[in-house]
């Protein structure tokens, strides 16, 4: 999933980093989120990616970007380096779900993390309907997704609650427009600010 | 499609050093001579030099050939070129023979001006950082205050990094392929039996065989096979040559039998012809001795400390020569110091040799990191 797909989301998430911070971005795709954050807040960045092109559209573009399969996790990086570590909608791609939310919040003192929220109601009428969802936010076929971890925003509120991951801040979107109530209904994607309870 | 083309027709040329170059080993080398090739236009702010750090087996011929010798083509021909990755319609890229090499540059083979004979065994031990002190004096003699990039593979990586340790300000980026901060005991290991299979060569003389119009053959020949295996992956050897027979079965002789003996046997040969046998010596001992981080406790992060720098560090998935690992410690110690990095891991299964092939991404990695620079 492109982040380009989202530019809303950058904006949320740049309003969540302070200028000149050390930031970390997981799974980065061509490096435009951390080019908006080098613009925006003149951040430090660095960016992660496993896929070839990406990688070389990040090296085109003059981001930062070390290839690393985040399956792996961040050996290698210290402790509490990066003021934010960040992954934009590729958390349900990854299946060591829990070890990279440990990791994001070993190197990082804030995580950021957003993902498409599978339990939208359109998904859960798709569902109803007997066939996997596909929209805007989930685009691909269950035959070819790159995503392998289906979970809702109250799925993950539930692990944050069981790995002692505190909830800083949550806010929640249908496409462009927030969402306020109903959160697990309403909203097709959400972001959260994490830290260590 | 960007058409590439080859530099063409190129000509070494040679600059004498007259002020002496004081040795990392202390020894101290009154003067030396370089041989170097250069390929584009050096701009006019002078901002657009490249200088292509070689490895073991190089020598300044990077690029294009020579009038008189058409088929002798530049080992980094497929990199560097009108259109190719480092593009010689932008940049001013500079190849050079380092020194105690045998292509040119002053070696154990050049006459030593004290004696009026060979070096051979008496030629200074050399270091990485000589090398990059001698290839920054050439800067000087063409008027290059600061490299828009050094690039090399493998012991030329080693120098690149060494540059931007040395001359933090002389560099802007530093691109180093298949490469590592330091040997392992498992390289050292295969370095040292290579040397003993040149120094136990009874045609070795210490080092003196010239006088004794002699070359030891067979030991730069072992030493060659024993690099090649290392320099090629289980897979690549497996499938390049598998179990292949010259004669279809088993002929119980010591002769060629299996196509890998042959090519081992062939690529000795070509060496032993071309390469001088103390200059081998004394490039392992080069590789052997690089450790930037000895001087600082071994903390690399602290090494890499001066260094201003960007850095692009590339390794291939099935090197086990200059592993993967060896290039995520330079990444890391880059990260810890808050330079710009880019690491790019390119699967490939030729082993350490793929820094020298043209794989699509690792090309594409190249050109879109020197591409990024030019503008």
């Amino acid at each position: 999933m492109s982040p380009t797909t989202y530019r809303f989301d950058f904006d949320v998430i740049a309003a969540w980093i302070s200028p000149g911070e050390t930031v970390l971005d997981l799974g980065c795709g061509d490096g435009s989120l951390l080019a908006h954050l080098v613009e925006t807040r003149g951040v430090r960045g660095w960016g992660v990616e496993n896929d070839p092109d990406n990688l070389v559209a990040c090296v085109a573009n003059g981001v930062n970007v070390i290839q690393v399969d985040l399956e792996k996790g961040l050996a290698g990086f210290e402790d509490g380096f990066f003021d934010h570590v960040i992954m934009s909608l590729s958390l349900q791609t990854i299946h060591n779900t829990r070890a990279i939310l440990d990791e994001m919040l070993r190197v990082g003192h804030e995580a950021v993390v957003s993902f498409p929220n599978f339990g939208y109601w359109r998904h859960r009428q798709s569902i109803m309907n007997g066939r996997m969802p596909v929209s805007e936010s989930l685009p691909h076929q269950w035959f070819d997704t790159p995503n392998v971890r289906f979970f809702t925003i109250a799925d993950f509120e539930a692990l944050c609650a069981d790995a002692g991951i505190a909830v800083r801040e949550r806010l929640a979107f249908d496409d462009d427009r927030p969402v306020v109530e109903e959160a697990n209904f309403m909203a097709n994607f959400a972001v959260f600010r994490l830290g260590r309870s | 499609m960007i058409q590439s083309q080859s530099v063409g027709v190129v000509t070494p040329q040679r600059v004498v050093f007259d002020e002496p170059l004081a040795l990392k080993s202390g020894a101290v080398l009154p003067s030396y001579e370089l041989t170097f090739e250069t390929y584009g236009e050096l701009n006019a702010d002078r901002s657009n030099a490249v200088l292509v750090c070689h490895a073991l087996s190089g020598s300044h011929h990077v690029a294009g050939h020579y009038a008189d010798d058409p088929g002798n083509i530049g080992w980094w021909d497929n990199l560097v070129g009108p259109g190719k990755p480092l593009d010689t319609r932008e940049f001013f890229v500079i190849g050079v023979n380092n020194l105690g090499g045998c292509f040119g540059s002053t070696g154990p083979a050049s006459i030593n001006p004290a004696t009026g004979r060979h070096w051979g065994a008496d030629f200074p031990f050399i270091t990485v950082e000589d090398w990059v002190a001698t290839q920054a004096r050439l800067a000087d003699h063409l008027g290059i205050e600061r490299f828009a990039a050094v690039v090399g593979g493998s012991l030329g990586g080693m120098q690149a990094i060494s540059w931007a340790l040395q001359y933090p300000d002389r560099v802007a980026n530093v691109a180093a392929i298949a490469s590592a901060p330091k040997l392992t005991a498992q390289n050292i290991a295969f370095n040292e039996v290579a040397r003993q299979a040149i120094l136990t060569d009874p045609d070795f003389h210490g080092g003196n065989y010239y006088q004794h119009d002699m070359v030891p053959v067979r030991g730069l020949r072992l030493a060659r096979m024993i690099g090649h295996i290392t320099y090629l992956s289980d897979d690549s050897l497996a499938e390049k040559f598998g179990r292949a027979l010259r004669h279809g079965k088993h002929i119980y002789s010591y002769d060629i039998e299996f196509e890998i003996e042959s090519y081992l046997r062939y690529q000795g040969d070509k060496f032993s012809r071309q390469f001088d046998a103390n200059t081998y010596l004394l490039t392992t001992k080069a590789l052997d001795y690089f450790d930037p981080a000895f001087e600082h406790g071994g903390n690399l992060p602290a090494a890499f400390a001066r260094c201003k720098a960007d850095f692009l560090v590339v390794s291939f998935s099935t090197d086990w020569r200059f592993a993967p690992e060896r290039s995520r410690e330079i990444v890391y110690a880059l990260l810890h110091n808050r330079r710009n990095v880019s690491y790019a891991e390119i699967p490939s299964g030729a082993g350490h040799d793929a820094f020298l092939l043209d794989d699509a991404h690792y090309h594409a990695v190249l050109r879109s990191y020197f591409g990024r620079m030019k503008r």
